[in-house]
């Protein structure tokens, strides 16, 4: 039986990231994320492995793509801006068709934005992470150690669709110390053998590109990509139900937030509330089928996000409007309260009884 | 029946894809031939650019990466620090490494990463159709700077030898030019010492090497040669910028 240790939930990632086999990581500084580097920074060097403080986002994400072309796992870790300085990289490390794990410890922004935990960038993550017909997987814990089995599969995942896989992780969870397990299992990296790691003179040269200038090829290649991401929607897609049986409202919450949702919907249920919670793990594939079994019965959606509210168009889009969803959010770096949340629940439910 | 003259190895049968009298083609050669020569075909890994020669890895029978508009460098970096035993180069010109790659072409350097840079100054944007690049001289007619370069509103070229050669980092710094044979046979033996170097993990080489656009400078390709030594030499001089193990020798 593996030992639970207490760890911050950055460094609990950087962690997971090496016992997942992770020896290549490119970052470059940013908050709320510094300790991912900093730990790094440390264990690398230790285990055999390569730590590199780029020049800039744009240099780490490009160097992960030559650690991933030639066939190593390989991860980086950023903060809002920092992503957005990485969507180029991103863009073509899919287009590609390489596995990586990207880290987003979201802070708030537009623009420099704030440096307290935020859940802006879910558009950003799940529906342009760079130009083009582009997806990554993005997952979403809520827990330290929830982040820690995310890794590990992740890096599993990646390399099975060779398809990017991204952590959406925001400050509250990155700074937060909690109890955590490494699982023991071991590791097999899949087979590479279209890397770009020397021929040996005994195959052909392989080429690692995403540049198709013939537009039926660009389309079939595009076309063979989403292939890969329906396989991916129908087989990796995840989400937690919490006291969904009957429940007349049901709040859709991920991450940090879903912890505060899971704390109001506690203490509605206590004041005889029929709530619940459904909380989407992956963001990309967004979880469509769980979010129709979970609201079989509520006449209401809460959707409760720290953001203007981007998720909440996911939520409408799976109930294709057929339910009245509502938002509650605070966003540049506030956090929102269970109280606040559970105020919310109790005008919709009362609405709802009425 | 002896051979005189073989194709090298490391090139690939598909066509090039440059415009007639380009010396991208040239350029070509010499690395193929150094690779071949030193025998490392099998672990060297090239990393194309975005530019006129994006296509280079139809045409090095090498594992080949391409890279975003600029980012070669980073590429390469993150390739030297998966494969050890790799012989990493990238192939580039002079508005992917001068202009928009200029940082990541400069801490590649600084960092002093293994790793070969074949730098095409052509002092033009030859695949979007002969804009100004960073290394058009003063005075230059190009699409973007149609009344010629005014260094008042459009600065000064760089000189990227000169400057990558006051950084620790750098092994080896050389300009060459392809404009005449002897001028290609300097060439050749400058770019296989970058890729010595590499395989003997001295760190950064770069060479810069002049090249002809005849396409976008409106010449033909004679003309062309021709200017590139009137024009572009007395702005770029021939020559070892950086060499360690000349210094080391001393
Ligand atoms: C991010 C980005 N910006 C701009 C371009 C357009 N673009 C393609 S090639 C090129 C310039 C290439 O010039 P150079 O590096 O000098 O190489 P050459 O074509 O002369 O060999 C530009 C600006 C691009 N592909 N990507
Ligand atoms: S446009 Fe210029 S650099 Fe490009 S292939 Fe033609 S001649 Fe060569």
């Amino acid at each position: 039986m593996a030992e639970r240790i207490l760890m911050k939930g950055n460094e609990a990632i950087a962690e997971a990231a090496i016992r997942a086999g992770c020896r290549h990581f490119f970052g470059y500084p940013i908050t709320p994320q510094t300790e991912v580097s900093a730990y790094l920074a440390k264990r690398m060097p230790k285990v055999g492995g390569c730590f590199l403080q780029a020049e800039s986002e744009v240099a780490a994400i490009n160097m992960v793509l030559g650690a991933a072309a030639a066939g190593v796992r390989v991860m980086t870790s950023s903060s809002s801006p920092g992503i957005s300085l990485k969507s180029e990289g991103i863009s073509y490390i899919i287009g590609s068709d390489l596995p990586c794990v990207i880290l987003n410890i979201q802070r708030g922004g537009p623009g420099l934005g704030g440096i307290q935990p935020s859940q802006a960038d879910y558009n950003q993550a799940t529906k342009a992470p760079g130009h083009g017909d582009a997806h990554v997987m993005v997952f979403a814990p809520s827990t330290v150690q929830e982040m820690v089995t995310c890794i590990f599969d992740m890096f599993d995942l990646s390399e099975q669709y060779r398809v990017p896989a991204m952590l959406l992780g925001d400050g509250l969870l990155g700074q937060m110390m909690e109890p955590v397990e490494f699982p023991d299992v071991k590791v097999t990296p899949a087979e590479k053998p279209w890397a770009a790691n020397g021929h040996q003179n005994k195959r052909e040269h392989n080429v690692v590109n995403s540049l198709y200038l013939q537009p039926d090829q660009l389309e079939a290649k595009n076309i063979e990509r989403f292939e890969r991401y329906a396989q991916i929607q129908a087989n990796e897609t995840r989400a937690e139900a919490f006291e969904t049986e009957d429940c007349d409202v049901l709040v859709v919450a991920y991450g940090a937030s879903s912890r505060i949702a899971r704390s109001a919907v506690m203490n509605a249920r206590a004041q005889g509330l029929k709530v619940g919670l459904l909380r989407p793990i992956t963001l990309w594939p967004f979880p469509k089928k769980e979010l129709l079994k979970a609201s079989k019965t509520a006449k209401d959606i809460l959707v409760v996000e720290m953001s203007m509210g981007q998720m909440v168009d996911d939520v409408k889009l799976a109930l294709e409007c057929k339910k009245p969803v509502h938002f509650f959010g605070h966003t540049g770096g506030i956090i929102p309260t269970p109280a606040e949340v559970l105020e919310q629940l109790k005008t919709i439910a009362g609405g709802a009884a009425k | 029946m002896t051979t005189v003259y073989e194709k090298s190895k490391m090139l690939t049968d598909a066509p090039m894809s440059y415009c007639p009298g380009c010396t991208h083609g040239i350029i070509h050669k010499l690395v193929a031939e150094s690779i071949s020569e030193l025998g490392v075909e099998g672990r060297t890994v090239g990393v194309a650019p975005v530019g006129c020669s994006v296509m280079a890895y139809n045409f090095f029978a090498c594992d080949m990466v391409q890279a975003p508009h600029g980012r070669a460098p980073a590429v390469a970096t993150g390739l030297a620090r998966a494969l050890p035993e790799g012989v990493i180069f990238t192939y580039q010109g002079d508005g992917d490494l001068a202009a928009i790659g200029t940082a990541e072409t400069v801490h590649a350097a600084s960092r002093g990463e293994n790793i070969v840079i074949i730098f095409v100054n052509n002092a033009i944007y030859g695949m979007t159709g002969g804009q100004m690049a960073p290394t058009t001289l003063p005075g230059q007619v190009t699409q973007t700077s149609p009344y010629g370069r005014d260094v008042k509103t459009a600065g000064y070229p760089i000189r990227i030898c000169e400057m990558l050669a006051t950084l620790d980092g750098t092994a080896y710094a050389e300009r060459v030019s392809v404009n005449s044979v002897p001028n290609i046979r300097k060439a050749k033996k400058a770019i296989k010492k970058a890729f010595e170097n590499q395989i003997a993990g001295r760190g950064f080489s770069i060479v810069e090497v002049l090249s002809t656009c005849p396409t976008n400078w409106g010449l033909t390709p004679v003309e062309a040669l021709k200017w590139l030594e009137e024009n572009m030499t007395p702005y770029y001089p021939l020559g070892v910028y950086k060499d360690i193990t000349a210094e080391e020798g001393k």
